[in-house]
């Protein structure tokens, strides 16, 4: 031996093993060495902590009172005791001396090693936020932060726990169970991101909140408050929650000061190789202090690879790391959340997806080439060992594919059987729909009675028609029943749903849906989130359902609503802003032309509907072009959206000398009233001064034509590939009237058409008797339409413009990187 | 910097379910993808059908739909799904520490 130990054993010549940590990997790497050579080396162990080896993952249960500290013992005293090992507990090591190869510790003992196995694992990662350092803001680290949090708890009060991650939720949970009052605030839209999607992160969430915590989502923590201690956690909308107890929990970061002092290769981890050996030959690291291939884990199983590659390497027989698929599970009693490998989609990759929301299940397994490449399980997680296996052994499974989402048990039992021999099988006393309580013979004696098609037994007997989980069984018992005579149903709103359009909008009315992935989940879409038809008509409905309360989904948008623009064939926007009833000014007319030449717009154009179209602007131009039509006075025209466009008018009574009102005011009163509102579609007014018509409203989807005795209101015209002149709806005395007869109609049309349905093939659709029937007769049922409208709109007529031209949104309209090759060949 | 991937940011400015662009002087933008399960992908911001513009379109599943005309690519392979056919070229991505990099030789052919 070179070097001579300063605290020798006497007597000992086995070359000796330094270990940095006593933690899971540290130890659990000697167990490794132990196992395959008992005698090979003569080992010290250091630990910052002033406890014996424990299992860090199990803190939570501690915390949540299911386990007490001795439960978590992984080695105890007579481990160190039996296999020679020294332990050195409650000093960490300070410093590392690779030319004379000793470590010293913060009590000043040095001593020499042979081999050095760094295993200092990883630190809670705290936000640079002021307030960090105030006392009672702590990490989920260890023991000691379990002792804190047990503490303050006893003393009551409120926690915010800072990250909707797996450690955060935990430490909620545990806290919730203790009595405090818990808030999580997390950064990202959905909890636990990285290991969820988005359907069971919202059941997640909603069960967290049934629990009694508070989650705020998309909430960014701004300063930590208090004098002395921490009072409350502010966030960057202003928000401030007050808080006894401050957990942070939003990640780790590997724990290589140590390392990097030594000046040991270090990237975010320590950089190992295949057997787990720093830059340094002598010097070796396993756990989540390390970086292996640019990867740095946090997870349990990657480390007990990582401690076999690193024993196979030191003794015997070097087999080397290779990273393999990761599964995870939420430690909260009676939640059940599994997730493993890979569930992005791509390629080839298949989903098979299962809900069945009155038991409040997800199930989401990814195939690609017939093999599993991950999954996410919900409320049912019994399966998720079955799933991860079969991942891992990468075995096809085309021959159980058709009865893999039901789980082992389903489709380990043969071939699956004709899913409609089962249903002939079933007695007819079986419940089919356990939502609205059919049995199977309730379902047949509706067919019987004439109901040919799945819609007419919906409506027949709501057999299917509340959460359509047993939409398949009634499919089957009609063809059972009825052969080849079942009548296809009313078109579905896509191919993620079984249910119309009509069927969704009444659903999320009837059971309150608040979100798109809770639509999603109650009403058993078989898609993880959607698609480019049923996400934007979903994000309408519920924006036309929760006016004020509903947070539109921008991604959830087309281009043309998601940019205030509308995209044109080259990438490049028109944009067109609103000139009121299609009146216009001097100020207005110079600053559009002003824009035009400022940002070398290639064309301005007259458009149909009396205002001016400028085009050939770049995308992130947009928001200065908005800025300078703002500070002129002018706002957004939508005239790219699913909304109110234009009000056309004629110059009516004040100009015209055949003008029998002012429609020219009352276009100007309309759109003022109007605009800024969301529809299925878009939505065109005009309002002409005499039936001589010159602002075309016969073929608008509100038009209103002015004559000597009043105003004649007419609906559902269009001017586009089918031209439809309009309906007389009805006719009025006053402008007042007028307006609310618009409201209530625009109003009806919002709450019961299609989304990308037009008014006149609504109207073709639904009848004009129909829409008359809604407006005319009852006074006060038209004054309520007419004042949902309203009140809707006191939500909607902010101008997108002028939030994006104040810096709002940036993202949207600048690119993340710009590129010139010229700099990097240079 | 480093030889073969280029740095372009953290992974997080890429909403879910979003698109951001990375401009390439002389050459098509390169479209980042982040898809709902927080995976990301990288396309010649081209459609292969009419030269859309990808980074624009709706996100979902693993599929992002051309704004113009409303073809569906694979966010993996860039080949349009269902009946159409064509195939916008990848560019390989990788995410580390949270910052998304893009292959350095590809973004040069992207210019070239």
């Amino acid at each position: 031996m070179k070097h001579e130990p300063v605290r020798a054993s006497e007597g000992d010549t086995r070359e000796h093993l330094i270990v940095v940590g006593n933690g899971m990997a540290g130890c659990r790497a000697v167990e490794e060495l132990l196992a395959r050579d008992p005698a090979r080396y003569r080992v010290t162990i250091f630990g910052a902590e002033p406890l014996v080896n424990y299992n860090r993952i199990m803190l939570s249960p501690v915390l949540a009172g299911e386990k007490t500290f001795d439960d978590i013992i992984i080695n105890g005293a007579d481990w160190y005791d039996d296999n020679g090992i020294a332990l050195v507990s409650g000093d960490p090591v300070v410093a590392i001396d690779r030319a004379a190869r000793t470590v010293t510790a913060r009590s000043g003992v040095t001593m020499a090693y042979d081999r050095l196995l760094i295993a200092t694992g990883s630190d809670p990662f705290i936000i640079p936020v002021p307030g960090r350092d105030l006392p009672g803001v702590i990490g989920f680290r260890d023991m000691k932060d379990v002792e804190h949090m047990l503490a303050a708890a006893e003393r009551g009060g409120s926690a915010v726990v800072i990250g909707g991650g797996l450690l955060g939720l935990e430490a909620a949970h545990g806290l919730s169970l203790r009595g405090m009052t818990v808030t999580v605030l997390h950064i990202m839209p959905t909890l636990m991101e990285r290991q969820l999607d988005e359907a069971a992160g919202w059941l997640l969430k909603t069960a967290l909140e049934a629990r009694g915590q508070t989650i705020l989502t998309g909430a960014d923590t701004a300063a930590i408050v208090g004098d002395g201690r921490v009072e409350a956690v502010r966030l960057k909308d202003g928000t401030e929650i007050p808080a006894d107890l401050v957990v942070m929990a939003v990640g780790i970061r590997p724990s290589v000061a140590l390392a990097r002092e030594a000046g040991l290769d270090v990237g975010r981890g320590i950089r190992v190789d295949d057997h787990m050996v720093t830059s340094d030959p002598a010097i070796l690291s396993v756990g989540e202090c390390v970086e292996h291939d640019g990867q740095v884990y946090g997870l349990v199983a990657p480390l007990w690879d990582m401690c076999r590659a690193l024993a196979d390497g030191l003794v015997g027989t070097p087999g080397g790391y290779r990273p393999a698929p990761t599964s995870t599970k939420l430690k909260v009693a009676g939640l059940d959340v599994f997730s493993a490998g890979d569930f992005s989609g791509g390629d080839g990759a298949e989903d098979i997806v299962l809900r069945d929301a009155a038991r409040g299940i997800y199930k989401r397994v990814v195939v690609r080439d017939d093999r599993i490449v991950g999954a996410v399980l919900y409320g049912d997680i019994a399966d998720g060992n079955w799933y991860f296996d079969l991942l891992k052994k990468g075995e096809s499974v085309a021959d159980i594919r058709d009865a893999l989402i039901f789980g082992q048990a389903f489709a380990a039992g043969g071939a699956p059987a004709d899913p409609r021999a089962a249903v002939a099988a079933l007695s007819d006393d079986a419940e089919i729909c356990g939502c609205n309580g059919v049995s199977k013979g309730g379902v047949l004696a509706c067919i019987d009675g004439g109901a040919h098609s799945l819609d007419a037994v919906r409506s027949g007997c709501k057999a299917s028609a509340s959460c359509g989980s047993c939409t398949g069984i009634v499919e089957s018992l009609l063809a059972l029943r009825l052969g080849g005579e079942v009548e296809a149903g009313p078109k579905t709103m896509c191919r993620c749903t079984t249910f119309g359009h009509d069927d969704v909008r009444r659903e999320i009315v009837a059971q309150g849906m608040r979100s798109i992935p809770e639509v999603m989940q109650r009403l058993h879409w078989s898609t993880p989130d959607g698609c480019s038809s049923c996400r934007p008509a979903l994000n309408y409905y519920l924006l036309c359902a929760l006016p004020g309360e509903y947070a539109d989904d921008q991604q959830s948008r087309f281009v043309n609503e998601r940019l205030h623009a509308n995209i044109q064939k080259d990438g490049t926007y028109s944009v067109v802003p609103r000139m009121w009833g299609g009146i216009t000014s001097p100020r207005e007319l110079r600053a559009i032309a002003d824009v035009v030449e400022k940002y070398d717009a290639p064309m301005v154009k007259v458009t149909g509907g009396q205002r001016l179209d400028i085009f050939g602007i770049r995308k992130e131009d947009l928001p200065a072009v908005w800025r300078d039509l703002n500070a002129a006075g002018m706002v957004s025209g939508h005239a790219y959206g699913k909304a109110l466009r234009t009000v056309k008018t004629c110059v009516g009574s004040e100009w015209c000398r055949f003008g029998t009102q002012d429609s020219t005011g009352l276009g100007v009163k309309i759109e003022r009233a109007t605009w800024g509102s969301w529809m299925p579609h878009k939505f065109k007014i005009a309002v002409s001064g005499c039936p001589r018509n010159c602002a075309e409203a016969t073929i608008k989807d509100f038009g209103i034509v002015c004559v000597d005795s009043g105003y004649e209101l007419h609906v559902g015209g269009n001017g586009g590939i089918k031209v439809r002149a309009t309906d007389l709806l009805c006719k009025v005395a006053t402008e007042a009237e007028a307006m609310e007869m618009c409201a209530a109609f625009i109003q009806l049309y919002r709450e019961e058409a299609r989304y990308l349905e037009r008014t006149a093939p609504w109207i073709e659709r639904v009848g004009l008797a129909y829409v008359q029937s809604r407006l005319l007769p009852d006074d006060i049922a038209r004054a309520e339409l007419a004042a949902r409208f309203f009140f809707s709109q006191r939500f909607s007529q902010d101008d997108p413009w002028a939030a994006r031209a104040g810096g709002a949104e940036r993202e949207h309209h600048a690119p993340m990187a710009r590129f010139r090759p010229v700099e990097v060949v240079a | 910097m480093n030889g073969e991937w280029l740095d372009i940011g953290w992974v997080e400015e890429i909403p879910l379910r979003g698109s951001r662009t990375v401009q390439v002087t002389g050459g098509d933008d390169i479209a980042l993808f982040r898809t709902g399960d927080g995976q990301v992908f990288a396309l010649l911001d081209r459609c292969p059908h009419k030269h859309g513009r990808l980074s624009q379109g709706i996100v979902h599943g693993g599929a992002v739909a051309c704004p113009l005309h409303n073809w569906r690519i694979s966010l993996a392979t860039g080949e349009a799904l269902g009946e159409d056919r064509g195939c916008t070229p990848t560019v390989p991505v990788k995410v580390t520490g949270g910052r998304v990099l893009i292959c350095r030789a590809s973004t040069l052919s992207a210019a070239a």
